[in-house]
């Protein structure tokens, strides 16, 4: 079932990079495919391990247009500030607490931050990020625990 | 040239312009700036604004076509790959003892200190 998949898959990408549809390259495709499942296949006694992607497909989708408006807001806000003649830079680092259960979402959140323009994460330390931001604001860190809420409703229960 | 062409084109072209827009300001900002990490900042407009307003407006030209989907893929791979990229050099900077050069007469720096460097960085990634 997982090897059916992972052909349909791999297939489907081939077909969607070549556009070229002749009988000799879509052979060539289905040759490699079949190459590349198969070292996938031989890779499992070296590392078996199963990644599980824990999302909520639509809450993800909805956060990433959020995310989408968050970095138009912030991007306009540093462009006024590297266009500006005074360059108000205010730079400081501060820790974020992270609520995430899974890698994922963990990296997920990190990632959103660093999209973002103006804050970068720079260290992750158990429970929580420090961050840099170019710019101080007094409600920088109840944006970024809003986001971390945001984050963690896309995560998924385990199902422990 | 129907109407419909004529506001595709112009969506697009609307696009690609701020986009370029949004990569220069960060070629600005990057000469600007003072220092490695605001430096970063100035990196990332282009990174996300110009990127992802470059490859909306080049979607719309294209149509409804395979390079649409191909952009789409790319557009989706630099999502991933350019946060990590950043965080990689900034961590590599903060771990080899690289601090921010403070504004003058900046006042609103919180109270809370730095964490220090752990030599092994890896021992606090554990877990």
């Amino acid at each position: 079932m997982r090897i059916i998949g992972a052909i349909v898959v791999f297939l489907g990408l081939w077909l969607l990079l070549s556009g070229v549809y002749k009988p000799l390259t879509i052979s060539l495709g289905v040759l490699s495919t079949l190459g590349v499942v198969f070292i996938i296949n031989r890779m499992d006694s070296i590392d078996g391990d199963r990644i599980e992607i824990r999302l909520k497909p639509l809450a993800f989708l909805s956060y990433q247009g959020w995310l989408m408006v968050e970095i138009a807001k912030a991007s306009l806000a540093v462009t006024k500030i590297v266009l500006s003649p005074s360059m108000p830079i205010k730079q400081h680092m501060f820790s974020v607490p992270y609520t995430q259960k899974t890698d994922l979402g963990q990296v997920i959140f990190a990632n959103s931050i660093t999209l973002t323009p103006g804050t970068v994460t720079i260290e992750t330390e158990p429970g929580k990020f420090l961050v840099h931001a170019v710019d101080y604001s007094t409600d920088d860190k109840d944006a970024l625990a809003d986001m971390d809420r945001r984050v963690t409703a896309c995560e998924k229960a385990s199902k422990e | 040239m129907s109407g419909l062409d004529i506001a595709v084109e112009a969506i697009s072209w609307l696009l690609i312009l701020s986009g370029s827009f949004f990569v220069i300001v960060g070629a600005v900002g990057t000469l600007r700036f003072p220092d490695f990490w605001s430096r970063l900042h100035a990196v990332s407009i282009t990174d996300s604004a110009g990127v992802i307003l470059l490859f909306a407006g080049m979607s719309v030209q294209a149509g409804f076509s395979l390079i649409t989907v191909k952009l789409i893929i790319i557009g989706v791979f630099l999502f991933i790959t350019g946060p990590t990229a950043t965080h990689a050099i900034a961590n590599a900077a903060l771990v080899s003892g690289l601090r921010p050069k403070e504004a003058k007469g900046f006042t609103g720096v919180e109270p809370e200190p730095l964490t220090p460097p752990t030599a092994d960085p890896a021992s606090s990634e554990q877990q």
